[in-house]
């Protein structure tokens, strides 16, 4: 079972959405590169990545994480601000009240995407 | 099998496929992109047929009343019949234009016939293909109107027809959409309504919505204006929240003699009266930087994204 179903589906990423995207915007390091930005799309956005970092159902691929941020990362995005928002993503979860375990999963599918986020070479693992 | 209809074509659903699927299958363009329900882009509305629950989750109450559902998520048990996501149409009449001051103008309509809203929501007004403009309902149901509110822009060719135009003149519009409406968890939920300029039509919606409908839960009213002449709706609100001890109602202009304890702004004085936003049930309507910045703030200070309605007015660039 994903973490995703464990969770309970899309209404519970719903809630989480929240919680997640207010850490997120609240947190003076990464908080620039929402400025103007509507934050009901971005909500959206935010909710189909914690649904694919969960295991749900989505169609993300590399390609569309490294278009995405490609403008982000011409503005200076680095490790520092992917790992603040992993950090985050953690956080949520905690509050959420997901095993440490499962956390670490979800966490290891959001690595999986840092060299697309990021505009790099895909590292060898 | 559940056949699609859509721009005069039809198809047939396959076991398991989404209705996205049906319709690219079938050679129509439809603009899509997560194809998992979360990025909207696929947004289509259903004439008649269920398109399912499934394919509505996660859009507005309003949207899931007016038919709008998001074709990945689709698979329905009968068969649609699916339109673009735009809105049906009216004919109407103007009823009263009535200059208030201040360049703001109250515009009453006749109520087209068949034609259903939500105090606070707005429609499109057209006065020809190339000239539409959106203004919010100031008015509820069981007016005998529409009512709008309109500032006249000295170049604007919409709202300069509209506030010179004679009774019977002939009128069209497109809708009503959006979710700026009276809509809480409970009727002792929280209420902060922040209206500014004319952004004050669908608040003044919200509010009498509110109290028709007996909400009992504090409410926190903010007018902003540039100046004093644009305070408008002063005698209505004052009768409205004169001897309601949970009404908390504040007025403020950007412009206007330092020693006036009105001037400051809006966005400011709502968050000095708001400190915390958590629980409560957030209303914001007027321009769009300030109604964003607003949003942004009550979002961080803890009101959930769901528990906020924006309507940010944006200037046409031309005409």
């Amino acid at each position: 079972m994903s973490v995703y179903e464990q969770l309970g589906g899309a209404a519970a990423i719903d809630a989480a959405v929240d919680i997640f995207y207010r850490k997120v915007l609240g947190d003076d390091r990464i908080s620039k590169f929402f400025d103007g930005v509507d934050i009901d799309k971005q909500a959206a956005k935010q909710k189909a990545f914690l649904t694919m970092v969960t295991g749900g159902p989505n169609h993300y691929s590399g390609r569309d994480m490294r278009a995405a941020h490609s403008r982000l990362v011409a503005r200076g995005l680095t490790d520092e601000h992917f790992d603040a928002v992993v950090a985050h993503l953690g956080g949520t979860l905690k509050e959420l009240g997901v095993a440490d375990e499962l956390i670490g999963q979800v966490a290891a599918v959001a690595e999986s995407v840092r060299d697309d986020v990021l505009g790099r070479v895909r590292q060898a693992v | 099998m559940s056949k699609i209809s859509y721009r005069g074509s039809s198809v047939e659903l396959e076991a398991e496929e989404s209705v996205l699927d049906a319709l690219l299958r079938a050679g129509l363009e439809v603009a899509s992109s997560c194809r998992a329900g979360a990025c909207q882009a696929c947004m289509l509305r259903a004439e008649s047929g269920d398109p399912g629950a499934a394919a509505q989750a996660g859009l507005r109450p309003a949207q899931r009343e007016a038919g709008f559902f998001l074709a990945c998520m689709a698979r329905p048990e009968e068969d649609l019949v699916i339109a673009d996501a735009a809105l049906p149409s009216h004919v109407t009449r103007i009823q009263e234009v009535r200059d208030w001051g201040g360049g703001i103008y109250r515009v009453r309509l006749d109520v087209p016939e068949g034609f259903s809203y939500r105090g606070g929501q707005y429609v499109q007004l057209a006065r020809s293909a190339a000239q539409v403009r959106a203004y919010s309902l100031a008015s509820l149901p069981g007016d005998p109107w529409l009512e709008l509110h309109v500032r006249q822009h000295p170049r604007g060719k919409v709202s300069r027809w509209l506030t010179t135009a004679a009774a019977g003149d002939e009128v069209s519009l497109r809708g009503p959409s959006g979710e700026c409406y009276y809509q809480v968890a409970s009727s002792s939920q929280p209420l902060v309504l922040v209206g500014m300029g004319t952004g004050m039509a669908p608040i003044y919606a919200v509010l009498r919505d509110a109290i028709a409908a007996g909400h009992d839960g504090p409410i926190t009213l903010v007018q902003g204006a540039r100046s004093a002449a644009a305070l408008y709706l002063e005698r209505e609100l004052s009768e409205l929240c004169d001897g309601r001890p949970g009404i908390e109602f504040l007025r403020c202009v950007l412009e206007g003699d330092p020693d006036d304890p009105r001037v400051g702004d809006a966005v400011q004085r709502t968050l000095e009266a708001c400190t915390d936003f958590k629980g409560r049930r957030v209303y914001l309507c007027g321009g769009v930087e300030q109604v964003n910045a607003l949003k942004r703030q009550a979002f961080l200070r803890g009101a959930r994204l769901q528990d906020i309605s924006a309507d940010p007015f944006v200037l046409a660039a031309a005409g």
